[in-house]
Parts: structure tokens; sequence; C-alpha cells
């Protein structure tokens, strides 16, 4: 079997093991989704009447203002999802690392790289369950997104790339972990990172500071973007912008996890 | 064993330090094809290192190694592809089923289905796991988790086989159980190459043991050959009251005698021609012994005389 096929076959073997982790273990996946859904109805019901009506001129307190929120709000919640995905594959990759069959796996002619996709792309597939469930709550909450064919195909494209370089991102943090609970703290700055985004309040109404961090964090231009796609009104500088951040958080996360990787288990 | 077949494993001068630590100073090994040897050494010996590097888990500092004919630096691929390592901790996916676990292995080893599936249900068979097949790894029982892991090993055919440690933590049960599945792959012409700190595991399986101390070899032989480098082994007496055992110190001036115990203990070994001798003195005397009891040296003696500081000084 040549390199590439042999690559193939190990990494979707190795998927198929991710996926049955992921089918024995709901009470994670379950965890992961509830937080997000949580925080959307934390945000919608108890500050969006208030919140929405201070977003723009001429919107009423109350369920008028909730409605603007729920619209406003959506992309961000979407992208916590997203991140609490990504810290779920950490979890899972420091658990192999303590388990033992990573050690297995290393001592067999299989494709070295395999371990690792596995993980990675088990991850992007959790990563859409948890994106794509926030979205079906916020459409029953009453969002209505207004994009086409090609806003759809656009947002499918850019959340599976902000995916793919969580993922990446994650697989270090669980490789670097010595533990499954540093794993899993770890990447809990990323769940927070929307907060200080575009994603709940508009950057300028933020103190100086904070509105500088915010305008020029990776979350809001995929923030922004992910808006602009819902709405069927995207900014095309934008979104490279956020692609830009995608691909370099993904490359980053895939050398340093290379590097991890290839290090003596032993250390 | 086969002596016409070129070496199993053979390992000159492997050195490997952890920063400042030296772990592995200088091994050299030579395992025969179809053999089980042990690498018997108390904790911190460097054993598993010596596995860990032999089954390109991490890479040595120095010296050469071939594992079943393939360089394990110039070739670790193909090392790979001809051994199963069953290391100290279990390597088995907790959160899949027994069978599952195994099928995991068919698939990386490009088995195919139907291969794959026949392979497993005879692993299964073969080590008494059909009833939990369908139960998922974390409920099983230590012995049972230990036999799925080496069952998993065995997936692939391998040629050379590395158990690190197999039966700690093990009942002696289930011990027994995992030292017969040993013996009879051997006797399909596999090599092992077997980590342990338990001297009757060494004794009951390894036809050849290196003892490893301090990242050296310090002994090789057989078990009779590392048993009989330890001078002990007495012949005891037990006599049946103080007079009597006055008497037989007299007739051996070479025994110590335990005044409290009433017994006479003999140096020497405990062989036929040693033991017929004391019977005969005995007789000449006209003393009788109430009880006579042969110790003959075991691995414990080998390990605690070789191993340790009192004997890593005392080899200066």
């Amino acid at each position: 079997m040549n390199t590439i096929s042999l690559a193939l076959t190990d990494s979707s073997t190795m998927l198929r093991r991710s996926l049955l982790h992921m089918r024995r273990y709901p009470s994670m996946t379950i965890m992961l989704v509830g937080l997000p859904i949580l925080f959307l109805l934390l945000f919608v019901f108890v500050f969006g009447g208030t919140l929405g009506a201070g977003l723009s001129v001429g919107v009423q307190q109350g369920s008028a203002g909730r409605s603007e929120y729920l619209d406003y709000v959506t992309p961000a919640i979407i992208l916590m999802a997203a991140a609490a995905a990504a810290q779920g594959t950490a979890i899972a990759v420091a658990m192999d690392r303590t388990a033992g069959i990573v050690a297995r796996f290393r001592t067999m002619a299989i494709s070295p790289g395999s371990v690792l996709a596995g993980h990675v792309l088990g991850g992007v597939i959790q990563s859409f369950f948890t994106m794509g469930t926030l979205l079906v709550v916020s459409v029953l909450l009453g969002f209505r997104p207004d994009a086409d064919l090609l806003d759809w195909l656009g947002l499918v494209g850019l959340l599976a790339l902000t995916a793919f370089a969580l993922t990446w991102l994650c697989v270090a943090f669980g490789l670097v972990s010595k533990s499954v609970e540093t794993a899993s703290n770890l990447p809990m700055f990323l769940t927070i990172l929307p907060f200080l985004s575009s994603g709940f309040v508009p950057a300028e109404s933020l103190p100086p500071g904070l509105r500088a961090f915010a305008e020029y964090q990776p979350f809001t231009p995929i923030i922004e973007t992910v808006r602009g796609l819902l709405a069927g009104d995207v900014d095309a500088g934008t979104a490279a912008v956020a692609v830009g951040w995608c691909v370099l958080v993904a490359l980053v996360g895939y050398l340093w996890s290379r590097s991890l990787f290839r290090r003596d288990p032993s250390r | 064993m086969n002596s016409a077949l070129p070496p199993a494993i053979e390992v000159v001068g492997l050195t490997k330090a952890f920063g400042e630590h030296t772990v592995l100073d200088g091994v050299d090994l030579t395992v025969a094809a179809g053999s089980i040897f042990a690498l018997l050494g108390p904790n911190a010996a460097g054993k598993t290192t010596t596995v860990n590097i032999l089954s390109t888990l991490i890479r040595s500092d120095g010296g050469t190694a071939r594992v079943a004919g393939h360089d394990i630096d110039a070739d670790p691929f193909g090392v790979r592809g001809c051994i199963g390592v069953t290391g100290q901790f279990s390597a088995v996916d907790g959160l899949l089923t027994g069978r599952e676990n195994l099928t995991l292995m068919a698939d990386l080893l490009h088995l195919g289905r139907a291969e794959g599936r026949r392979r497993v249900a005879d692993l299964l068979d073969r080590f008494d796991l059909q009833g939990a097949a369908g139960q998922p790894v974390s409920a099983y029982s230590g012995g049972m988790q230990r036999k799925l892991d080496l069952a998993m090993t065995l997936v692939g055919d391998p040629r050379v086989i590395f158990l690190d440690e197999p039966t700690t933590g093990l009942d002696p049960r289930s011990r027994r159980v995992m030292w017969e599945i040993v013996r009879r792959l051997v006797a399909d012409g596999v090599t092992i190459l077997l980590t342990t700190q338990y001297l009757d595991e060494a004794d009951q399986l390894a036809d050849r043991i290196a003892v490893l101390d301090g990242g050296r070899i310090v002994a090789e032989g057989t078990p009779t050959e590392l048993k009989r480098r330890v001078p002990g082994g007495t012949i005891r007496l037990q006599l049946a009251d103080a007079g009597t055992l006055d008497a037989a110190s007299i007739a051996f001036p070479e025994g110590t005698r335990d005044d409290d115990a009433l017994t006479l203990s003999l140096p020497g070994a405990g062989d036929i021609p040693a033991i017929r001798e004391v019977l005969n003195r005995l007789d000449n005397r006209a003393i009788t012994a109430q009880h006579l009891e042969v110790t003959t040296p075991d691995l414990d003696d080998v390990f605690l005389a070789l191993t340790g500081p009192v004997a890593r000084k005392a080899a200066r």
C-alpha cells in the first residue's frame, strides 16, 4: 500500500474510532452542546430585551428588543459551540495519551499522522453537530436567516474552516496537557473570547483598551462574517481577515501538535 | 529454539539517558528465534526503557539493535510490521467493546473485512472472551483487560512479542492463565522478550534470563546457570533433643547449630550424593535425625546477590 492510501485508510479507521467514542460517551456531547444553549437562552430571555433595545435606535425594550438581540447574538453563540466542541477534542486527545493506547498505535505499522487525523476529523464533525444544534435552537426561538444558497455555502465553508482551526489548536492543548483535567481547562479561554469580541455587544460600545482588543482578536472578523452571511450581506474584506485567522490558527495548531506528537512519549 | 535461524533480537551497546540520568549504560542482548527471554530487574533498572527502544516507541542515544532482521533506527516501520507489544499499562480502548478493540486492530493491520472478522472471532475464542465481547472494556476485570491486551497484540500475527511486566497486578490464577498463553505462543514459533520483577515468572517461562540492574546486564544465562552462580543450598537436619544435636554437631563440624530449634544446617549443594553422604555419616554414628530438609538457591538469592547497591559496590 502506498503512503497516501495508507494514510487515508488508517485515518478513516481512526475517525470511526472517534465517532464510536462520541456514541459511547454521549454525556460529553450533551455537556458540550448544553453550555452554549444555556448561554443562548440566558442572553436572549434575561438580557435580550434590554440589550436589543440598545443596539439600534427605535427598538423598544421587551419582545422587540429580544428578537433584535436574538439575531445579533446567534453568530457568537454558534462560535461558542465550535469552541466547546474543540474543548471536547482536547479532552479526547488527553484521554488517549493517558490511556496508553496511543503507545500501542506507535508500535504498529500504521500511518503516523492517522491518530491525530482521526481526532481532527471527528472533532470537526462534532463541531458541526454542536453548531448545527445551536442554529436550530436559534431558529426555534424565532431567528430567521436571510441567506441565499451562496451565503449558505460560504457559511458552511467558513464554519468548517473555523472548526478545523480550533480543533487542531485543541489537539495541541490535549497533547501538551499532563492530565485530562488540564486538557479540559486549557481551551476554556476559547469559550470566553467571544465575550470580548463584537459577538455580544458592538465593539464601539466597549471602553478604549477592550475595544482595541475586541477589534483585533480573531473571533470578531469570524463572527462578523457569520453574521453577514446569515443576513445575506457579507463584507468581503472582513471575510478575508476571518479566513486568514483560521488558516493561521490551523497552521499553528497543526505544527505544534505535530512536534508534540513526535516527541518521545516518555518525557 | 532453532539455532540455525538468525537471532530474533540483537542488541549491541544500547545507551539511553533522560537528561542527566543514565537509564541504559551499554546493554548487549541476543535473543534466539522461537525462545522466551526474560529481562529481570528491580524497579527503575531500565527494563521498560529497553522495551520502548526495541519496539521503536523511543529512540536510543547510542548502540545498535536489530529486531526480526530490521534495524530499529534505519527501518522502524519494518520493525513495527513484525512486532507486537503488550505494555505495563493496558493499551486497550476503554470506551470500545472487546470485539471493537480487536476489530480496530484488524482494520489498522489492513486484514480485510472477512479475514479480520475471522481472526477476531478466533482470538475471542482462544482467550475465552467470547462472553464479554460485546461489553465495554472499562467493565472488564484487570485479568480480562490484560488478556484482551495480549489478544490485540496477536491480531497481526507478530513474529516477535514484547511483554512488559505482563502479570503485574494480576491475581495468582490470572497469572497462571497468562503463563499458559505465553507458553503456547512460543510453541507456535514466536519469540518473546519478557520483562518481569517476579523471579518465579522468569523461572517458569524463560529459556534465558538477563539480570538488568542500573542500566547494565549484570548476569545472563539459563535459570539453572544463574542459580548455580550463587552460593547457597543447605541440608537441614531436625534432631529430637539436645544430646542428639551435640552428637550430630561432632559428626558434622562444618554445620551451624540452632539450639532452640534443635536443627543443624549443613552447607553445600543439595544433590543426591551429598544427601547420601549425610545419611551415611548419620548411620555410621548411629544418630537418628527426625527430619531432613534440602533447600536449593532460588532466583531470589540470585536477584538479591546480583542487584542493588551492595552488589553494585562489590562489582566495582
